[in-house]
Order: C-alpha cells, then sequence, then structure tokens
C-alpha cells in the first residue's frame, strides 16, 4: 500500500519548502513540491524610484542578496536602453563570480556533504590509509596524515561532547550511507578547510561590494567603484593586487580540492547517477557581459530540450526575444487568483488565494514558470549543459577533467549523460566553479587592462522618459536563471515581478498539470527507510533549495521546524 | 590548521573581530520580521557603542554570516520571535533556554543561524555566550516599515541591549547630540 510522508521544511538554510511523497514498493510514485511562504516584493516596489528598487530588492532573500541587486539594476538598464561602462561591467562580473564560487563552496561543504558523508564513520578511519587515498587523487598540499589525524582529533572531541544533535539532519549510520571511513575522514577535513575558502571568496565581494551581506556599490547606470589608482579611499592597484592575490589561492582549493572531491564522491555513489534526473529541458542565461551593450559575454547560455544537446537554441544579447518571450508562469496549482491561464511576468498578477493543501488543485505558494510552454530545469547542471553544447572551451575541459577523474574511482568511463541525475546536479556546480573561477581571473585581467588604457569611467547617469517603459534583466545566479521584470512610468515603477531560480525547480504542477523540477526529480527515487527519506533530501539538496526569494512567510507558529510524518507510523522525526 | 593566508601581507585590512557582535536580524520587507534590524540602527546613529561591540544588519543572512559569528566572546541577536504571547511582549533568552530557541520555530531565521552555528560548534569557533533579544510581531504584512506598536518597543529592545551588554561589562554611555534616527 501506498506511504505518505511528508518533509517540511525541507531547506536546511533560509526558506520554508515543503515536500510531500507517495512512497509504494520501496520508491516514490508521486511527489508534490510546496512553497509554505508568499511573495511579494512587487507590492513593496509599487509607486517607487526605479534607481532604488535593487536595494530592496537584495532584501528578499538572505542567501542570493547580491544576484537580486545585479538582475534588478539590468532590468532598469534594460528598459532604459542604456550603455553600462566596461568597467562596471567587468567589475559586477567579479562579484558575480565570487559570490557564485562562495556559495558553491558553501553549497556542497556545509549544506550537502552531510547527506553523503557520515562524520561518525570518519572516526574509525586510519588517517595513514585516508592520506594515502587522498594524495593518490590530488596534489593538495593540506592531505597529510598529520593533517588528517589533527581534524579526527577535533571531531573525536567534538562528537563526545555530545552535540553532534546541532546537525539536525544527520543520519548517521543510514544504510544509504555508503563511503569507506578513510572517504569519509577525508570529506570532513576538506570540509573544514572549505571554511576558511569560502572566506577568501567572501571577502572579493566585501572589497568590491563594500559591504556584505548586502552589497553597496551598485547603480543603476554602472558601480559607484570609483578608480583612481593613488587615493586610499578608493580602488587602489594595491587593493585590486590584494583581489589577485585571493583569486589565485581560491583557484588551488577549488582545482585540488573541491572537484577532485565531487568526482571521488560521486564515483562512489555511481548509483546515483541513475536516479534525479526529472526534468531534462534545460535553460540557462548568457552572463558576464564583456561589452558596454550586453551583447558579448564570457559565458554563454540557451535552451536545450529532452536532455539532447544538439537541440541547443543560444540566447545571445539583453534585448534577446527569444528569452523575453518564452517566460510565462501559471497559478493553476498556486495560492493566487487564477483563470487567466499562463502569463507573461510584464502582465504578472499577484492575488492571494489561499485554499488548504489540495493534491490535484492548488497546494504552493509559487507560482509555476514554464518556456515556450515547457517545464525548465535550471541551475549550474543546465548552465553547464549549454556551455557544453555552445561549444564552450573551459567548460569542456573542466567538465572532461571531473568525468575523468570520476572514471578513474569508479574503473569505469562515465559519459556525459550521467550528468542528468542527482549526483550530476553536484558534479555540475563543481564544474561550474572550475569555469568561474578562470571568469573571474579573466576579469581581473579585463579590468587592468581597461584602466591601463586610462579609462576610469565607471557610471553613466540614467535618464528616464515620461513615458511608460518596460524591460528585463537576468542573471545567471548560483541556483539559475533569475530573471527581473519591469514596468517603468516617469522613473517610477509601475509593475515588477522576479522570476527566480527556485520559482522555476521548486514550482508546482503548471497548467497542463506537468510537474515541476523537483516533483518530477523525485520520482523513482529509492527510500529506504520511509520515516528516514534521506534519499528525499539528497535528490532535493543537489539542486540547492532556496525559497526565500520564490515566497515569503506568512506564519510559522502552527508548525514545528521540522516535521516529517510518515502516515501510518505517525512517527514524528526530527532531522 | 593552517589558513589561506594573504599572500601579501599587510594588505588585509580588515580589523580585527571585535569580542561582541550585536547582530539584527530581519526582513525589512516584512514590517515587524525587520525589528532586529531596526534595532540595530537605532543603536548606530543615537549611542555611542565602545570599540569592543560590533553591530551588524544580518538582514535575513544565513551561512554568509560565518565569518561575522565565529570567534565571539559574546553574540546578542536581536530578532522578531513568535511564541504565542501577546504582540509586542519583549522576549529575552539567555543561557540554556537559547539552544532550544535555536532549535524550534520561534524566529523564522533560526533555521538559518542554526546552521552556522552548527558548523562554528564543530569547529569550536562558536560564541562562547549567546542571547536572544526578541519581541512579538504584530504583522508580518509584506510593507516596508514595522507597526505602531513594535516600533513603540524599539528603544525598549535598545535598552535592552544596552543592558545585556552593560552585564558582560561593555559599558554604553555616550549618547550622541543632536542626531536623531
Amino acid at each position: 500500500m501506498a506511504e505518505r510522508i511528508t518533509v517540511d521544511p525541507m531547506t536546511r538554510i533560509e526558506g520554508h519548502l515543503r515536500v510531500d511523497c507517495e512512497v509504494d514498493g520501496g520508491k516514490v510514485v508521486k511527489a508534490w513540491s510546496s512553497g509554505q511562504m508568499w511573495r511579494g516584493i512587487e507590492l513593496i516596489l509599487q509607486g517607487r524610484d526605479a534607481r532604488d528598487a535593487w536595494i530592496f530588492t537584495q532584501r528578499i532573500c538572505g542567501v542570493c542578496t547580491t544576484v537580486h541587486a545585479i538582475a534588478s539594476v539590468r532590468a532598469v538598464e534594460n528598459a532604459l536602453q542604456m550603455e553600462v561602462p566596461l568597467n562596471a561591467q567587468y567589475i559586477r562580473n567579479m562579484l558575480i563570480t565570487a559570490h557564485s564560487i562562495h556559495d558553491h563552496i558553501v553549497h556542497f561543504y556545509h549544506l550537502s556533504a552531510l547527506d553523503w558523508v557520515d562524520i561518525v564513520s570518519a572516526l574509525s578511519a586510519d588517517p595513514k590509509k585516508a592520506s594515502e587515498l587522498a594524495q593518490s587523487l590530488s596534489d593538495w598540499r593540506l592531505n597529510s596524515e598529520q593533517h588528517f589525524r589533527q581534524i579526527q582529533n577535533k571531531l573525536k572531541t567534538f562528537v563526545e561532547s555530545g552535540q553532534l544533535g546541532v546537525f539536525a539532519s544527520g543520519y548517521w549510520g543510514h544504510p544509504a550511507m555508503k563511503l569507506p571511513p578513510e572517504v569519509n575522514l577525508m570529506a570532513v577535513a576538506h570540509y573544514f578547510q572549505a571554511l576558511d575558502y569560502q572566506r577568501t571568496a567572501n571577502k572579493i565581494v566585501a572589497i568590491l561590494g563594500s559591504k556584505t551581506p548586502h552589497i553597496q556599490n551598485l547603480a543603476v547606470g554602472g558601480v559607484t567603484n570609483t578608480i583612481n589608482l593613488s587615493s586610499q579611499s578608493t580602488l587602489t592597484l594595491e587593493r585590486l593586487y590584494y583581489v589577485k592575490s585571493l583569486i589565485d589561492q581560491l583557484g588551488d582549493f577549488v582545482r585540488q580540492v573541491y572537484m577532485v572531491d565531487v568526482a571521488a564522491i560521486g564515483a562512489m555513489y555511481a548509483d546515483w547517477t541513475a536516479y534525479g534526473a526529472g526534468i531534462t529541458n534545460y535553460l540557462s542565461v548568457p552572463d558576464l557581459p564583456l561589452d558596454t551593450r550586453g551583447t558579448r559575454f564570457e559565458l554563454p547560455g540557451g535552451y536545450i530540450r529532452n536532455a539532447d544537446l544538439s537541440t541547443f537554441k543560444p540566447i545571445s544579447s539583453y534585448g534577446d526575444t527569444y528569452f523575453e518571450d518564452g517566460v510565462k508562469e501559471s497559478v493553476k496549482h498556486a495560492w493566487y487568483q487564477g483563470g487567466k491561464g499562463a502569463l507573461h511576468p510584464y502582465d504578472g498578477e499577484t492575488i492571494p488565494e489561499y485554499t488548504d493543501f489540495q493534491d490535484d488543485d492548488k497546494y504552493s505558494w509559487v507560482k509555476a514558470p514554464t518556456f515556450y510552454d515547457e517545464r525548465a530545469q535550471v541551475g549550474p547542471l543546465a548552465n553547464v549543459l549549454t556551455m557544453v553544447a555552445a561549444g564552450h572551451e573551459p567548460t569542456t575541459r573542466n567538465l572532461n577533467t571531473v568525468l575523468e577523474l570520476a572514471g578513474k574511482v569508479a574503473g569505469t568511463q562515465i559519459p556525459v549523460e550521467a550528468l542528468h541525475s542527482t549526483i550530476g546536479r553536484h558534479a555540475a556546480r563543481a564544474v561550474r566553479t572550475g569555469v568561474l573561477h578562470e571568469a573571474l581571473a579573466n576579469q581581473w585581467q579585463l579590468l587592468m587592462d581597461n584602466i591601463g588604457k586610462g579609462d576610469y569611467d565607471t557610471f553613466n547617469q540614467p535618464e528616464f522618459p515620461k513615458d511608460e517603459v518596460r524591460g528585463f534583466g537576468y542573471h545567471e545566479a548560483p541556483r539559475g536563471v533569475l530573471s527581473h521584470w519591469t514596468v517603468i512610468r516617469d522613473g517610477k515603477i509601475s509593475n515588477y515581478q522576479a522570476v527566480v531560480p527556485s520559482t522555476w525547480n521548486a514550482s508546482p504542477r503548471d497548467e497542463r498539470d506537468q510537474p515541476g523540477p523537483y516533483e518530477a526529480s523525485l520520482l523513482d527515487n529509492p527510500i529506504a527507510d520511509p520515516e528516514k527519506p534521506l534519499e528525499v533530501l539528497r535528490t532535493i539538496h543537489s539542486f540547492d533549495p532556496c525559497l526565500a526569494c520564490a515566497v515569503h512567510m506568512v506564519d510559522t507558529r502552527q508548525q514545528e521546524i521540522v516535521r516529517l510524518q510518515a502516515v501510518g507510523a505517525q512517527c514524528g522525526v526530527t532531522f | 590548521m593552517q589558513t589561506a593566508a594573504p599572500v601579501l601581507a599587510g594588505l588585509d585590512t580588515e580589523p580585527p573581530q571585535a569580542p561582541v557582535l550585536v547582530l539584527g536580524l530581519g526582513n525589512i520587507l516584512m514590517m515587524d520580521e525587520g525589528v532586529g534590524v531596526a534595532v540595530v540602527e537605532n543603536l548606530h546613529t543615537r549611542y555611542r557603542l565602545p570599540p569592543d561591540v560590533e553591530l551588524l544588519d544580518g538582514g535575513t543572512s544565513g551561512m554568509a554570516l560565518l565569518d561575522d559569528l565565529r570567534l565571539r566572546e559574546a553574540l546578542i541577536v536581536v530578532d522578531a520571535v513568535r511564541t504565542g504571547r501577546p504582540p509586542g511582549t519583549l522576549v529575552v533568552l539567555k543561557d540554556d533556554a537559547v539552544p532550544a530557541f535555536f532549535r524550534s520555530r520561534i524566529s523564522p531565521h533560526q533555521l538559518a543561524l542554526s546552521d552556522v552555528l552548527a558548523v562554528l560548534a564543530l569547529t569550536g569557533e562558536a560564541p562562547a555566550n549567546i542571547t536572544v533579544i526578541g519581541v512579538e510581531p504584530l504583522s508580518l504584512e509584506t510593507h516596508l516599515g514595522l507597526s505602531d506598536l513594535v516600533m513603540a518597543r524599539v528603544e525598549e529592545l535598545t535598552t535592552q541591549v544596552i543592558a545585556t551588554l552593560d552585564a558582560l561589562g561593555y559599558a554604553v554611555t555616550t549618547q550622541v547630540e543632536g542626531q536623531t534616527p
């Protein structure tokens, strides 16, 4: 008989996502993804000065403050058909890439590794063997036996102090945990090291953005960083070279640790390349503009249908109508007044109509977006696949590096098709981090070269017409395609919609009742123990869920922090 | 453990971490949700704090606060909390009550914050002393600015933060003249 499990909330981090699964015969046969909060940024922005929108939009999410600021200034600039000075583009591009690298490192090591890595098992590892294994995979300087022994002792102290419970979602000793103790120890050691390197990435954001969280250096028309190579209060040569040293340190960790760990751990969980594909239409947008108008980009983007890279269709400029015309959002299964069919974001409405959780009707605060009426997955996997399809050399090279190493560990060749999976999303995120790191170094060089030519411009003054103008801005954010859509009249916002990555991935069924990416990805996932559905967490966490911007909170009092119900067993498990 | 030491020593211009952090949490776009940020702004504009005390508007950040929270002697969190008491009620949690706060769903942010504190517990860098100063919200509508009821409590919350700092041995004595928030 089918059993229903409810996991609520699903995200360890910001946001409230509820996932319901119907489990039959040890696997998921039906799934619902529900955002439990309500989004309403458009209500706050109506009537406000369009130049200020980015200040507000970066407050809609605690995790991705930077990305909403970027998408917002781009949307307004697009509406005004503005050019943005080259220096401003490069500085923004460095902010974007450093932020994304930070986000990906934290996601793998600190937010999702414990779905795969058993901390307790690491205690029984032989540090010498662990060190030999790590050194066979990478030349990283911190893979010594002595270092691994120190980490193991630290871990022992921690576990003995009885604080393991702070990792509320750890399923230590779960049958789906399969790594040998030595691999677990290696991963835990790198978990500690990753804390230092996420800090390195964050420093770059703080130096360029003046503050983090919530960067302060953006403006519609450019950035407020003034470049003066001799004044201490501006972006000086000294500071830029310090940023370069941070970029170099970061590269060693990304290449010698993060990409290696994901390849090795992924290979040891090769069975997970068979689960979690879900929606295999992939959407991503080009990013890191190389000119003032956004017609050339360092990283390509586009659309792929049905996992077939030959169907790739590029999105090639900020003004590209292929993207602009393709996006719609449906509220048929979301708690908003509907009846008008799926609407384009310029015409989007957000009128709440809460019903209660209804399996076959409305059950989420998240709208369901489509691209030319098809469901699409967004995120690093979509980004990597579209960049490979576009023939982007750095992506192909970094992907081959990860797949070859994974193949070496697994003892068999790993095809690109293995990426359409739960573990594939982690692999793609690591590949993307390698690509982003190269891009970050390149953007730094482009900035230096341009300053060297005597160009110190960082800002163009925006001018608003009396008439209505509309525009959209997109950004390939850490969790995928982010787009902001705005209608402006006489400098004031008259409509504003944000179509965020988690809206694409975490959305409910659409106008044609097609499931969203999370829902589709859970189908056929094995469930060893319905009371400890670690497998559900693995697949959902592989998307890097973050719903804070997809929807906003209504009320929290009614629910426990985490509620897991196995209907029939009626056994609440805290994780 | 070795750290990612700057290659160009001396250019790392960040000041050393102050021993005490006052962290205002909340989403300023959702009325009383943003009360923690309002209290921190009030402290910033109307009081002079000793150099050992740092103020931070954390917004709704989670893991992004990892570096801001590590190696502090004391952490004071100001936030909207829901314990079922009437709107506007002040809630102060200390010592043993704090871990329970981070494990239950009283504030919308502790999910994020508990992740940060879990990581810092593992690395042995968690704040030694945590105080949560909160207020029951009246409304969490999508709207910029606090409700009148909660706005009227901002000064009291601020006083509570100052009293907590005082008890920790950090006196906030000087009120900056001629400035209002």
